[in-house]
């Protein structure tokens, strides 16, 4: 879809981006040494370092990942709130205190606590890098996606802005300014999640949303007789020829204008209208038969999402309290949209979006998208993927490093806990709120079917302009704090642990931290390349993989240095490189990686499921034992370290 | 921003380690009762997708529940584990 440039929408995102900046300026000033560049000189208030881990963790996934697939396919996209959530519980009772304890600036220093071994640090430097352009990539895909109904631009300039305001901000100030992007971000984000979500219930669910809001979309028909399509004057139906074929689609020529219309024939033999995008052989695109834009002659696919029946039959619903909504929510039925791609005999391709009415006990139940739809097989072996994405999240939190280089920045172990707990308290009622504005996107008529990403801040449009002015600029600033982080962590592993304690190249306090920023610079520059190769993939399911890497490189070797004495520093590093190696080998060899990123047949994949989590992480823990047991010598040593 | 100082000293915690043995014991111990449960609604999830969709008390799903039931859960834990946890002394610090 082509979105109209708003410019409120303009005006609020400069004021934003213009506030973070200038305090990031402001904060730069106050941080010279390597430990206020690296971790606030420890001396971040518990409270805003919680609300700040919530900022840094609400990232683009979670706010545009969540609330898109749930918009797309319902409680599946739920289910990644839940694991994200659960992860934090890891985080808390097993890593925050020794994490705090061991270490200094990043989680390679409470690794190395005791073994003083260039092979550990040099390990997590590898992870921390790995795993922060991992996570890099989602969030710059964000930014790009969101750039285009804000100002109007093609996604790589979302993809240039945000990496270019970013990495100024990491240079100017490193963990200070980065914290304090992310408590306003965090503050934000909640608040106005919290103020849409009062919205959602107050307007309820409707069967037009046409009717009370200009930007819906009007419901598409359906149920239509065949006959009075296929038999009328002025009309007529093309063959089915080249990759039409054998498919549910006619395609119906107006005579008079050209414009071709693709119908979807039903089981019971009647019509239902689709929405087309074609690419032709030379690169122009139409949207439902005519050439793509807003000009005369011209269209675009329309803005969907609606309820088709509701309880007792009525139109509209009006205001609702929570339960209720989701009560009715089981209980209506609502069209979603399901796609087809189809090669024609011109050499067009052309992507058909059509109707799937489905009712509430089927989507707010786990397994209603192609994500999670092998938990409804009845094969054990499919539900593997699941079980090893739901471990990976579980596992995940604990291990990424933007997360636990957090707790350097406060200046003791109780505070180190406090500050997770308000984390927990502010991430968890976010989580909360995902279900409402998912599902309240599923039926407020302004989703892009072509993009779940967007779904969010269309959403607020739905409800008025300024809102989606707020929504898109607090959007923006998500994925400024959670990149912030993804770069902070990045350039100390660069600067700190590879540059001194590896290559043990003698800086002092000044140079490292210079080397840090041009560290930043060059990761935010590998981000933004990530960015646009990257552009077409779900963001929930980019992160998805980060957390499987991150749990299989870093979380057994934590585990394991806090509760087994037997330990060693060979140990570890196997451990690590072993977990990253493998689970970034198993992603690359996956079907989701063949389909999307390779654009090869997934049935040719080398691997039987797409998240490695369950494998690659046990996998860490007995080679992190095997090897320690191996080259065990002299006392075992502290388990409290 | 009020008790904000990046420049501000930062005091040494003692190692008490009956202390650091006792909250370790405290978060395993509170880690295996939410494994438990988040392990329940994997596996309710993945093997019995059905009983997900039957509404107990009339309202919202086992599903919703369920889900809600976790995030509420781990916030009452991470508060009774700031509660059962002991403190060590610092050196140098109130």
């Amino acid at each position: 879809m082509i979105h109209e440039a708003s410019s409120l929408a303009v005006l609020v995102f400069l004021v934003f981006a213009g506030s973070v900046v200038g305090i990031s300026f402001y904060l730069g000033a106050r941080a010279r040494s390597a430990s206020g560049y690296f971790a606030a000189g420890g001396g971040i208030h518990w409270a805003v370092n919680g609300v700040a881990f919530a900022g840094d963790y609400l990232s683009a996934a979670s706010f545009l990942g969540i609330c898109g697939m749930i918009a797309f396919y319902g409680y599946d996209g739920f289910l990644y709130s839940i694991g994200y959530l659960a992860g934090w519980i890891v985080a808390l009772f097993i890593i925050a205190e020794p994490l705090k304890r061991l270490g200094r600036y990043t989680f390679a220093d409470a690794l190395d606590n005791k073994f003083n071994s260039r092979g550990i640090k040099l390990a997590a430097a590898v992870s921390t890098l790995v795993v922060s352009c991992f996570y890099l990539i989602p969030q710059m895909v964000g930014a790009g996606a969101l750039i285009q109904p804000l100002l109007g631009f093609p996604h790589y300039v979302g993809v240039f802005l945000v990496g270019g305001i970013v990495t100024l901000i990491v240079m100017t100030a490193g963990m200070v300014s980065t914290t304090w992007v992310q408590f306003i971000k965090g503050t934000m984000l909640v608040v106005l999640c919290s103020i849409i979500t009062v919205f959602i219930l107050m307007r309820g669910v409707n069967t037009n949303p046409a009717a009370t809001s200009a930007k819906a979309g009007e419901v598409a028909r359906r149920g239509v007789e065949a006959a009075s399509v296929l038999g009328a004057s002025g009309q007529s139906v093309l063959p089915a020829d080249g990759g039409w074929t054998g498919t549910p689609y006619v395609r119906v020529r107006d005579e008079g204008t050209g414009v071709v219309a693709v119908w979807r024939r039903d089981a019971d033999g009647r019509l239902s209208e689709t929405q087309t995008l074609t690419v032709l052989p030379g690169g122009a695109k139409l949207a439902n038969g005519r050439p793509q834009g807003r000009g005369e002659g011209q269209g675009d696919l329309r803005p969907v999402g609606y309820a088709s029946k509701l309880p007792g039959g009525v139109e509209k619903t009006g205001p609702l309290g929570p339960i209720g909504f989701l009560k009715t929510m089981q209980e209506s039925e609502v069209i979603l949209w399901g796609s087809d791609k189809i090669a024609g005999a011109d050499g067009s391709v052309t992507t058909i979006y059509y109707q799937q009415p489905t009712p509430g006990s089927d989507f707010m139940t786990p397994g209603s998208s192609p994500t999670f739809r092998k938990v409804r097989s009845t094969r054990p072996v499919d539900k593997l993927d699941f079980l090893s994405l739901m471990l990976a999240l579980f596992c995940g939190t604990a291990s990424l490093p933007h997360i636990l280089i957090r707790y350097y920045t406060v200046k003791d172990q109780v505070s180190a806990r406090k500050s997770t707990v308000v984390g927990i308290a502010a991430i968890g009622f976010f989580y909360v709120l995902t279900l409402f504005l998912g599902l309240g996107a599923m039926t407020g008529g302004t989703l892009d079917v072509t993009d779940s990403n967007m779904s969010a801040p269309l959403l607020a449009r739905s409800f008025n302009e300024l809102l989606f002015a707020m929504i898109s600029a607090i959007a923006f600033t998500t994925v400024l704090g959670t990149v912030s982080g993804l770069i902070m962590a990045a350039s100390g592993a660069v600067a700190h642990d590879l540059m001194t304690n590896v290559l043990k190249i003698r800086l002092d306090e000044f140079q490292k931290v210079r080397a840090a920023k041009f560290a930043a610079l060059g990761v935010g520059v590998v981000a933004m390349a990530l960015g646009i190769a990257f552009a077409r993939m779900n963001v929930n399911f980019l992160v998805g993989w980060a957390f499987n890497i991150a749990a299989s490189a870093n979380l057994p070797s934590l585990v394991m240095l806090l509760f087994w004495r037997r330990t060693t520093k060979q140990g570890i590093t196997a451990s690590i490189l072993v977990g990253m190696l493998s689970s970034l080998g198993w992603i690359l060899a996956s079907a989701q990686a063949f389909k999307d990123v390779y654009g090869l047949d997934p049935a040719s994949a080398l691997v039987p499921f797409s998240q490695p989590a369950i494998v690659t992480i046990p996998l860490g823990f007995v080679v992190l034992v095997v090897v320690s047991l191996l080259t065990k010598r002299g006392a075992p040593r502290s388990a409290q370290a | 921003m009020a008790g904000f100082d990046v420049k501000a000293p930062v005091a040494k915690e003692q190692e008490d380690a009956a202390v650091v043995a006792h909250n370790t014991r405290m978060g395993v111990l509170l880690l295996a009762v939410y494994v438990v449960f988040y392990g329940g609604f994997m596996a309710l999830s993945a093997f019995w997708p059905a009983a997900m969709g039957k509404t107990p008390t009339g309202g919202a799903n086992v599903a919703v529940l369920y889900g809600f039931g976790l995030i509420v859960l781990a916030l009452f834990l991470a508060l009774v584990y700031m509660r059962v946890c002991r403190k060590s002394g610092r050196k140098g610090a109130a």
